[in-house]
């Protein structure tokens, strides 16, 4: 079986998977066409997020564990860039507020200044140690009443800065930036760092962002949530006022609400079903690439790559970018789905550790396995939970109804799920350490 | 007086909370440095073979109190700590059976090590969340305080009061137990002396006939023992919730390379300089300060110079700082 023959039957798998869901309701599927495009939807999203991971680890070898903390940058990128701005926050302390955290950017940099430029010895220590004492206090003394002043704006409804009102389109390549800028900060200070250093640090580093986001009122509202953001697509109640589309789905003999359900999430599917596949091109493009091709060749043996002359600490910053901007696409993209931001959902096993499923099972280094894997196991993370319940009624059949085991077997089988992923890329790692679709 | 005021109140809101938390992540990193030193990965899977001993800790400890059994004053999870641990050895013997020889008999490297434990992080999370459920428990029974703070002011006269809980004074108590032991076994004993000559150089530890799946087994056995202890220590004190366990992974890491991977006296060095920095950098001073700045320096907000929820923030900044000017930590750590 020739590669391309076996990458279009895993692919049609998929979709067979999909298709059935929308279908049929035996065993675990749901037979309802909303649900099938609820899965396609966050599986498009994952495969992108899964493209950006592959980037990192497939090209690049880089270990990457921060993923959650660039989805969320990018979903905190559409509150920024599309969100409507609260009014009178910036008179009543947002200038205040970007003052201050200039005020700290400068009091670090002038703190790496004198770390550069003084000759080593208690003084260059004592002489940074107080620039970023005083520095920290000054940040606080401005940064403390701007935050009080934006927060008392409205707490019921708004309490941050808002962002500034344009197309939310415009939030995902804004939430790739963001998540590059990011990226760049810590490739800067952590990518010189050994394999698993890295992986420990960009662990923090998501953690962090989460506490941020968590923590700041005035930027995202914290654990208050952002919601009513602004769609692309137009809202149901809207579309079944609409006697033009109710006439149309008539016609197709849908009635109005169902139809305009499907319509929104088809177009959500079109949209990120189009940006995936740009990016995949893209992706694909690298790869041959005699870029991509020097990427492999660090990644295989860094030693005789700098022998050649190749700058791999800035090769790896680059590509270490590159991928986190893809996932912050994604998770700009997410947080435009779901229309709301909800900083306090944010969970490693399932933002960082499950796209690492995701690509270990789809392949590393191969592109194409990245998006089947994205599809694939958010399939499987949507429908373990189904499996999961079905196994256990059927292993619990024996016992008597309502007995404390029972009861308790089959409340646990919403957990199958991080089990299940877990045996999944132990197994795939153990017997198929290259995926479903390894590496040419 | 204002001084020794403002010494009790640091002694009772600073000190005796963090070296209480620095025990704990002391055990907790003491277990992720062995198993770097001798099986040469980051274990990515501590946290959750914490909880995993934890759980079974507080199954038995619900038997136990359910049969009336208690160990007066003290929790009675320190009855059911030794079942605990011994599930616990159980389980890290047949995920190394069944994950982990087959790459050691391969020479995986390191990083594919790290993946296989974060598969193992994942099933021990689901099992932990199947059978105990993701929620919280408080397992802590027995006396709550050693010296309540109202008996610490009618003894002393002072306006602070020190209280010490229980579970604080077991954690420290134990954790020095624990430690010493270890220490021994390393120095003293035959197979501690061979783990260490494995953990230095594989290759001529085998040449010495030393057996490396021997070594191997000890070191899952004492570090199941010692994830078991952090465990239930920290959960007797604060409480037990598989996520913050999971959590826990990041300020342990910290700890552990803080005081340089595969270096036990790092690993504690680390775990008090994390929880210290960590309690001293979240907690609000302005009780303290009250006590010793004059009255017209009085402090007006709560002088806390982070909030609680970036206690992450302050073992990572200390991570990074470590990294960068000292990669190999505080007392010579091995880099694989």
């Amino acid at each position: 079986m020739s590669d391309s023959v076996k990458t279009s039957l895993l692919f049609l798998f998929v979709g067979v998977l999909i298709l059935l869901e929308g279908t049929t309701n035996v065993l675990f599927f749901s037979g309802s066409w909303n649900s099938a495009l609820v899965i396609l939807n966050m599986g498009l999203v994952s495969a992108i997020m899964a493209l950006g991971v592959n980037l990192q680890w497939g090209f690049a070898g880089l270990f990457n564990v921060g993923i959650m903390g660039f989805v969320a940058l990018g979903g905190l990128a559409v509150v920024l860039v599309s969100s409507a701005p609260t009014p009178g926050a910036w008179t009543q302390g947002g200038v205040g507020i970007i003052m201050a955290l200039a005020m700290g950017a400068m009091s670090l940099i002038a703190a790496i200044a004198i770390w550069r430029l003084l000759e080593p010895g208690k003084l260059r220590t004592v002489a940074m140690v107080a620039v970023l004492g005083v520095g920290f206090f000054i940040y606080r003394a401005i940064f403390d009443p701007s935050v009080a002043g934006v927060e008392a704006i409205d707490p019921a409804l708004a309490g941050n800065l808002g962002g500034l009102g344009l197309p939310v389109l415009l939030a995902w390549p804004a939430g790739g930036l963001l998540a590059a800028g990011a990226a760049w900060l810590i490739g800067k200070t952590a990518l010189g760092l050994r394999s698993d250093y890295l992986a420990i640090a960009t662990l923090g580093i998501a953690e962090i962002i989460i506490a941020v986001m968590k923590n700041e009122d005035w930027l995202s509202r914290g654990v208050k949530n952002v919601i009513g953001l602004p769609r692309p697509m137009p809202y149901e109640v809207d579309l079944q006022n609409d006697p033009a589309f109710v006439e149309q789905a008539a016609g197709y003999g849908l009635d109005p609400i169902l139809a305009s359900t499907l319509y929104v999430k088809l177009g959500y599917s079109l949209m990120f079903t189009i940006v995936l596949l740009v990016l995949l091109w893209m992706a694909q493009m690298a790869l041959k690439s005699p870029w991509g091709r020097m990427m492999r060749a660090i990644r295989d043996n860094e030693v005789a790559a700098e022998a050649m002359g190749k700058n791999v600490t800035k090769r790896h910053l680059q590509i270490f970018i590159l991928g986190s901007a893809i996932c912050g696409i994604a998770g700009a993209m997410m947080t435009t789905l779901d229309s709301q931001l909800t900083p306090g959902t944010y969970n490693p096993l399932r933002f960082t550790f499950l796209i690492w499923v995701m690509v270990i099972v789809g392949g590393s280094g191969n592109n194409f396995g990245s998006v089947l894997g994205g599809l694939l196991i958010w399939f499987l993370w949507i429908k373990v939970e189904p499996m999961g319940l079905l196994l256990l009624e059927t292993v619990t059949a024996g016992l008597a109804d309502g007995s404390a085991l029972k009861l308790h077997l089959l409340e646990s089988a919403s957990h199958m799920r991080l089990l299940t992923m877990g045996l999944i890329l132990l197994l795939v790692l153990r017997f198929s350490p290259r995926g479903l679709l390894p590496e040419k | 007086m204002d001084i020794l005021n403002a010494l009790v109140a640091f002694t009772n809101f600073v000190g005796v909370p963090a070296i209480a938390y620095g025990s704990q992540l002391a055990l907790g990193a003491l277990g992720v440095t062995l198993v770097y030193s001798v099986l040469r990965f980051s274990n990515f899977a501590h946290g959750d073979t914490m909880a995993f001993g934890t759980m079974i800790t507080i199954l038995v400890t619900w038997l136990f109190q359910s049969w009336g059994l208690s160990a007066g004053p003290l929790p009675t999870a320190l009855l059911a700590l030794p079942f605990g641990i011994l599930a616990t050895m159980a389980l890290a013997l047949v995920t190394d059976r069944t994950v982990y020889r087959f790459y050691r008999t391969q020479k995986a490297k390191p990083v594919v090590f790290v993946m296989v434990s974060l598969g193992v992080m994942f099933m021990m999370n689901g099992l932990v969340r199947f059978i105990i459920g993701p929620g919280d428990q408080r397992f802590s029974d027995g006396e709550r305080f050693l010296i309540s703070a109202r008996e610490f002011k009618a003894m002393t006269g002072l306006r602070e009061g020190l209280a010490i809980k229980t579970t604080q004074g077991i954690t420290v108590i134990t954790a020095v137990i624990v430690v010493a032991i270890l220490f021994w076994f390393l120095n003293k004993t035959r197979t501690g002396k061979s783990m260490r000559a494995y953990s230095d150089n594989e290759d001529l530890a085998l040449l010495s006939g030393i057996n490396p799946e021997r070594v191997v087994m000890y070191t899952w056995l004492i570090v199941a023992t010692l994830a078991t202890i952090a465990g239930v220590l920290y959960g007797l004190d604060k409480s037990f919730k598989p996520f913050t366990y999971f959590q826990l992974l990041l300020p342990i890491f910290a700890a552990a390379i803080v005081g340089g991977l595969g270096s036990p006296v790092g690993a504690i060095a680390g775990g008090f300089i994390i929880a210290f920095s960590e309690v001293t950098v979240t907690y609000a001073w302005k009780k303290v300060l009250t006590y010793i700045v004059p009255e017209a320096l009085k402090p007006e907000g709560l002088v806390q110079l982070l909030s609680t929820d970036y206690k992450f923030a302050v073992s990572f900044t200390i991570l990074v700082i470590v990294l960068l000017f000292k990669p190999t930590g505080l007392f010579k750590g091995k880099a694989v």
